[in-house]
């Protein structure tokens, strides 16, 4: 599919989407801009001006809609600012609605609810790379690209798309990166020879790609001769996003000391479990360090963790309380 | 100029010895004086900051953009002195360097995938409680239940060969000493720097190690890329070099809590889910690992302090986790407390990557401990041993009364 930069990869669907905000996850839109034909790029901040979890590139976040649905999209800006993260979003008019919320509702100043940061597309260590980004597909290889350059690797972008002024960020990765950026707008060169460029295998070299399914397809065949995991991509899919909506209480019970609390949507199930007398242990609060591991004995945990594998989630058999929420309307814990 | 001049006078200078013998054994008198002196002190001695107080310490260990680690988490600062080992990949790295070996060991270490070693090392504990307490009720805790439960436990985790694991303290002990000053302590260790570095790196290779340890899934991580091959012997290293000593002092620090508190000790046989959260009470209480460095990456204001470029600051952990300002009467040691938020295991992208194999290794001894000992209370002296980093042990007498 043309489109958006919904990311996520081909694992996600069940339970993934199925989000609550978070009350520890609202973040302001501190700028919007425009960056190319149709996409518009969006800096977040927290209320109070303070750190972000940390990110690695290839990480997305999940945009909560109004409606309570999540959309994906990649980190696009630095992580040495510890202050903002960056996305950029193209409209996509076929799309599901994440995209027209993001550029015909979301304004400066506005409030939205985010998950993560995750990574399923980490950059690995090498000493060569070959990024391929298809249109918006730019986003999670262009703070790769940075890194790449940051760690004095050997690199290439081949970036397409469908015409120059539709390619996010192609002037700035220019001016900086010069030759080792290919961009091939289709409306001028066409399609890049993929099996010309790939139909060797290069010892050493990672291939990084993200675009379009069909992009993703071709650059897979053209790589077939490939050693093992030299081929990474994340894919664009439409992997069903959507899913029950909780803005409303849920109830969550204490099997081993028998109590049941409500959580409403202003707290943390954390804070819920800790307020009935539960010892729970905890540190970051973010979901990130993986203290608050709680057993999960029966109910749908609405997982907003940086720890768990897919695998992992869909068992649900535990969850991390700090973030983590509910998808129905009762989870009973081993506490 | 007059910046200068106001920061000469604001600053507090302090020309205490945090490496001193007598500061190692009792550190609490020196962590109070520097929380309140201020947010930030000058240690004249080693020309470098100092931070004491929650509020800063919490601040700087999650500022890897203007704390960095690269540099060396120890007093040597590597921008200009040669680090006595190659440095680690995990503690004496930044982002993006950091990445992907954190990333690896974190997912080989995380809750889930350690949950195959919970019965192991419940039956592990059970064995060797059995053993000390068929032996003797009158024992030294920390030789036999501290350092021996870790070590029965977490080289076999790891895959470790049989041989020569009576290495793995003595090399802790000495890597833990070298991010202090080039004292007598670093001078004790000297003779033993190669033999002992020698053993530990010939136990990073694939072949050392068996094929089912985390040493055999850091070495599969490579193989899928995830790593290089030339990464793999250091992020090994990594858990021989911080996965002993800590846990070992960090349990003795439990043991010395319960047999000092007795009451607290009743509260976990009651209670016996609240062993993990004693555990990390224990480490907040002691601060196993006392103190680390970090490097200033710019000229970055701390409390209107500015701290130049390039100049190391010392932060005390231990101080921090028992700061008045975070913690209601923090020198008690108290399982009524939520010990969550301490730093003993430090906080943001280098918190311990461990934390959870050492609860679950806490959570097995002291499970197994609660069910037989009824009390544990001191026969003498506990005995500490300096390092410059950790909070050791020598000797824990105690006598135990065990379940009728």
């Amino acid at each position: 599919m043309a489109g958006s930069s919904v990311v996520t990869d081909a694992e996600s669907g069940v339970g993934a989407g199925q989000s609550t905000p978070g009350h520890a996850a609202t973040l302001v839109v501190a700028a919007r801009e425009r960056v190319a034909e149709d996409v518009v790029s969006l800096t977040l901040a927290r209320p109070d001006g303070g750190r972000l979890p940390n990110w690695t590139p290839g990480s997305h976040i999940d945009l909560v809609l109004p409606e309570g649905a999540t959309r994906q999209y990649s980190l696009c800006g630095d992580r040495w600012d510890a202050h903002t993260y960056r996305i950029a979003v193209l409209r996509e008019p076929a799309g599901r609605g994440g995209s027209a919320y993001v550029h015909d509702r979301l304004r400066p100043g506005d409030r939205v609810g985010v998950g993560g940061p995750r990574n399923h597309f980490p950059l690995v260590p090498s000493e060569k790379y070959f990024f391929i980004a298809g249109g918006i597909g730019i986003t999670p290889l262009l703070p790769m690209v940075h890194q790449a350059e940051l760690l004095g690797a050997d690199w290439q972008l081949l970036y397409g798309g469908r015409t120059r002024a539709s390619m996010a960020f192609r002037q700035e990765l220019t001016d900086a990166y010069g030759e080792r950026v290919h961009v091939v707008p289709q409306d001028e060169l066409g399609l890049p020879d993929l099996a010309a460029l790939l139909g060797t295998p290069r010892p050493g070299t990672k291939v990084y790609c993200c675009g379009p399914a069909p992009l993703l397809a071709a650059v897979e065949a053209a790589c077939a001769a490939w050693p093992p995991y030299a081929l990474r991509f994340e894919r664009f899919t439409a992997a069903a996003q959507t899913g029950p909506v909780r803005e409303t209480p849920f109830e969550v019970e204490l099997r081993r000391t028998g109590h049941t609390v409500t959580v409403t949507p202003e707290v943390s199930v954390l804070e819920a479990v800790r307020r009935a007398g539960a010892d729970v242990l905890s540190s970051c609060e973010q979901g990130t360090c993986g203290t608050c591991l709680t057993p999960v004995l029966e109910g749908q945990p609405d997982h907003r963790d940086s720890v768990l594998t897919d695998q992992q989630r869909r068992a649900n058999d535990c969850m991390f309380v700090c973030v983590s929420r509910s998808c129905g309307d009762r989870l009973v814990l081993d506490l | 100029m007059s910046e200068a001049l106001e920061r000469a006078v604001a600053l507090p200078v302090s020309d205490a010895d945090p490496f001193a013998h007598e500061v190692l054994l009792d550190p609490e008198p020196l962590h109070q004086a520097l929380r309140e002196a201020g947010p930030v002190v000058y240690l004249s001695r080693y020309d470098v900051h100092a931070l004491a107080r929650y509020e800063h310490v919490h601040a700087a260990l999650a500022d890897w953009q203007h704390f960095e680690s690269g540099s060396g988490v120890g007093l040597a600062n590597f921008r200009h002195e040669k680090p006595w080992r190659p440095p680690s990949l995990l503690l004496e790295a930044d982002p993006p360097r950091h990445d992907a070996p954190r990333r690896v060991l974190s997912e080989i270490l995380a809750p889930p995938a350690l949950r195959r070693l919970r019965t192991r090392w419940a039956a592990v504990a059970e064995e060797l409680v059995d053993q000390v307490l068929r032996d003797a009720t009158e024992f030294d805790a920390f030789v036999a239940l501290a350092e021996a439960f870790p070590l029965r436990a977490f080289p076999d985790a790891v895959g470790l060969g049989p041989d020569g694991r009576e290495n793995l303290l003595p090399y802790g002990n000495m890597a833990f000493n070298a991010f202090g000053p080039r004292n007598d302590l670093v001078a004790a260790d000297a003779h033993r720097v190669a033999e002992l570095s020698a053993w530990v790196n010939a136990q990073c290779t694939r072949e050392a190690l068996s094929a089912d340890g985390f040493g055999a899934q850091i070495w599969a991580a490579a193989d899928r890329g995830d790593l290089t091959h030339e990464q793999a012997p250091l992020v090994v290293r990594s858990l021989l070099t911080a996965g002993v000593d800590t846990t070992v002092h960090g349990l003795a620090a439990c043991l010395y809590a319960f047999a000092t508190h007795p009451s607290e000790w009743q509260r976990l046989r009651e209670r016996p889910e609240l062993a993990r959260t004693s555990f990390d009470e224990a480490v907040r209480w002691q601060s196993p690992v006392q103190t680390f460095f970090r490097t200033a990456t710019t000229d970055v204001t701390v409390a209107g302090t500015v701290v130049p470029r390039g100049t190391k600051i010392l932060m005390f952990l231990g101080a921090a986790n028992r700061d008045p300002g975070r913690w209601h009467d923090p020198d008690r040691f108290d399982l009524t407390r939520d010990p969550s938020g301490h730093v003993g295991f430090g906080m943001g992208p280098h918190q311990c990557v461990g934390q959870h194999v050492a609860r679950l290794e806490a959570e097995a001894l002291l499970t197994a401990l609660a069910r037989r000992v009824q009390r544990i209370e001191l026969t003498g002296t506990p005995h500490r041993h300096p390092n410059n980093t950790l909070r050791s042990w020598a000797a824990l007498p105690v006598r135990v009364q065990t379940v009728a």
